[in-house]
């Protein structure tokens, strides 16, 4: 027995409420990406981060979608890094910042997520969900003084409200709701401007998904640390849809199709689409 | 019940005194069915309650029933969430199996029997579906800790060996989801009874065509459209299951002798007197 560890004699008895991350900060803390330990060294140039992802509501929910590059500094460090998660069916968040930290941040959020919906028998309220993202940032914040900053984005399809949301934070909580669209990451100033001028309020799904491939695009050209489509190598962005039907993530052949138009469009107009000007 | 007063009891006779205890508390209740059928795992429980549910999902691939004290089972069933979650979260997500999770409850239940004066009045099945049929798994766990790997289906609480009999009669491997749905309702009614209507029963699946989590609680609409396919797979299997019944004849009469010897006809001599709390009103 005595190789068990300590929270297996926690299970039967815990009492608190129907918080994962409260079970893991109580009864087994080393789980918790959160550390207080404070690094040697500045490492934050050293260590992979991920960069761009933009999230735009369309006509009954709303879209994500992020770039595949991870850089460490001045070096590509991965090239088809996945930034975008499901986090339960009507909801997905992307992350920008440390790629350590973001992606045990996605894992322990999903399973915060299912966890309340498995034990009350309903899931939480889409502001519930925000508000719970919203704390364990918080929880990093140590972390983030030393350089280890990450930032999520979240998107959510709110059945009461029968549209998409989304929420943005930054490295103290937060979270901020984002009317239409929103952007984070090293990309994110070029990607926000794009998407000013492409987004169509109540546009189809497939529209806002281009406006967020050309946003990506734009992002891109300018900012080192973001990826565009990798032609070559067949790697393209994630892009993914909620809806009323539930999470969606493109498959790769569609995403590859919507990418091809767009770069057959932008053969002859670099700049991209161009918005009217009266 | 642990020592009568000035006496002595010996160990046999405190074990049986709580087994007859429990055994009792588990059999007031209404019977659950879990089956296999083509595409994964059926779970069948009358619960005229839409909120306090017998039936739940613990993990991806793992799903939970239970019959008797709802208090004792409820928490049994959070335990099962925590420990799946916090595996799943430390190792990965293909590593939260039924067989361990099975293990976790013979464990605390065997201890509780033994240790405590009172021994849960709970019996489960963990239900694990498989990437195929071969791979389904249904463990059914009692009150005292033994565990048993079902073949094919499980039936618990309530009447459980006539309803287990009326099951194995229209039992086959493979049965799409409505004729499986019409086998599970046929064996949960008594002979010559009435179907409990939509509102009276709590089904869900494990799913394994369906993608990330298999668990799938079947209500409203969804669940009466299945239950008129049910109702039509009924009418058109009548004359197989009719001569089936023929032949199964003198194995059920068998199984109600059987029962016959473990119900007694009288009060029980220690279990508190009126129904059990099963956490859904019967």
């Amino acid at each position: 027995m005595a190789s068990q560890p300590a929270w297996m004699n926690s299970l039967f008895t815990h009492t608190g409420s129907s918080s994962f991350s409260e079970f893991l900060g109580v009864h087994a803390p080393s789980l918790l990406p959160a550390r207080n330990e404070s690094l040697a060294a500045p490492v934050g140039d050293e260590i992979p981060h991920a960069t761009t992802i933009v999230a735009a509501t369309c006509a009954g929910g709303v879209v994500m979608a992020g770039d595949r590059r991870a850089t460490s500094g001045n070096i590509i460090s991965q090239r088809d890094i996945e930034k975008v998660f499901r986090t339960d069916d009507y909801s997905c968040m992307g992350i920008a910042g440390t790629a350590s930290t973001g992606l045990e941040l996605a894992r322990l959020y999903r399973v915060e997520l299912e966890h309340y919906e498995k034990t009350e028998g309903r899931s939480l309220s889409t502001e519930g969900k925000a508000h719970r993202l919203a704390t364990m940032i918080r929880g990093n914040l140590p972390m983030a003084m030393q350089g280890l900053v990450v930032v999520p984005l979240f998107a959510a399809y709110d059945p009461a409200h029968e549209g998409g949301r989304i929420f943005s934070y930054d490295v103290g909580g937060g979270p901020y709701e984002q009317r239409e669209f929103h952007s984070i990451g090293s990309g994110s100033i070029f990607a926000r401007g794009s998407l000013k001028k492409l987004y169509r309020e109540n546009a189809s799904p497939q529209d806002i998904v281009l406006a967020c491939l050309h946003a990506l695009y734009d992002a891109a050209d300018d900012d080192s640390a973001t990826g565009g489509p990798d032609v070559m190598r067949k790697i393209w962005p994630i892009v993914a849809v909620i809806t009323a039907d539930g999470y969606r993530r493109l498959p790769d052949d569609e995403v590859a199709e919507f990418v091809e138009s767009m770069l057959e469009r932008r053969m002859t107009a670099p700049e991209g689409p161009i918005a009217p000007l009266r | 019940m642990s020592i009568p007063f000035g006496g002595y009891a010996s160990p046999e006779q405190i074990m049986r005194d709580r087994a007859e205890y429990a055994r009792k508390g588990i059999a007031r209740g209404r019977s659950v069915v879990v089956m296999q059928y083509a595409d994964g795992i059926l779970f069948v429980a009358p619960n005229p309650s839409k909120a306090l549910h017998k039936i739940s999902e613990i993990y991806d691939r793992i799903g939970f029933a239970a019959v008797g004290r709802y208090n004792e089972f409820e928490s049994l069933r959070l335990a099962g969430i925590r420990y799946a979650d916090i595996n799943g979260y430390t190792f990965n997500r293909t590593d939260v199996t039924g067989r361990g999770l099975a293990n976790l409850y013979a464990q605390h239940l065997g201890m509780i029997f033994t240790e405590s004066i009172k021994s849960f009045e709970v019996e489960i099945v963990v239900a694990e579906v498989g990437e195929a049929p071969e791979d389904d798994q249904i463990y059914r766990i009692t009150f005292d800790g033994s565990v048993f790997d079902e073949q094919g289906m499980a039936v618990i609480g309530g009447q459980a060996e006539a309803v287990g009999g009326r099951l194995k009669e229209r039992y086959r491997e493979g049965l799409p989801l409505p004729q499986a749905l019409d086998a599970a309702l046929s064996a949960l009614t008594e002979p010559g009874g009435e179907r409990p209507p939509a509102t009276q029963i709590e089904v869900a699946v494990l799913d394994r065509s369906r993608e990330h989590r298999k668990f799938l609680r079947l209500t409203g609409p969804r669940l009466e459209k299945l239950l008129e396919a049910a109702k039509e797979s009924q009418e058109s299997a009548k004359p197989a299951a009719e001569a089936q019944t023929e032949q199964g004849n003198g194995e059920q009469a068998q199984g109600e002798r059987a029962q016959g010897e473990q119900a007694p006809g009288t009060a029980p001599p220690i279990a508190p007197e009126g129904d059990i709390d099963t956490g859904s009103g019967e």
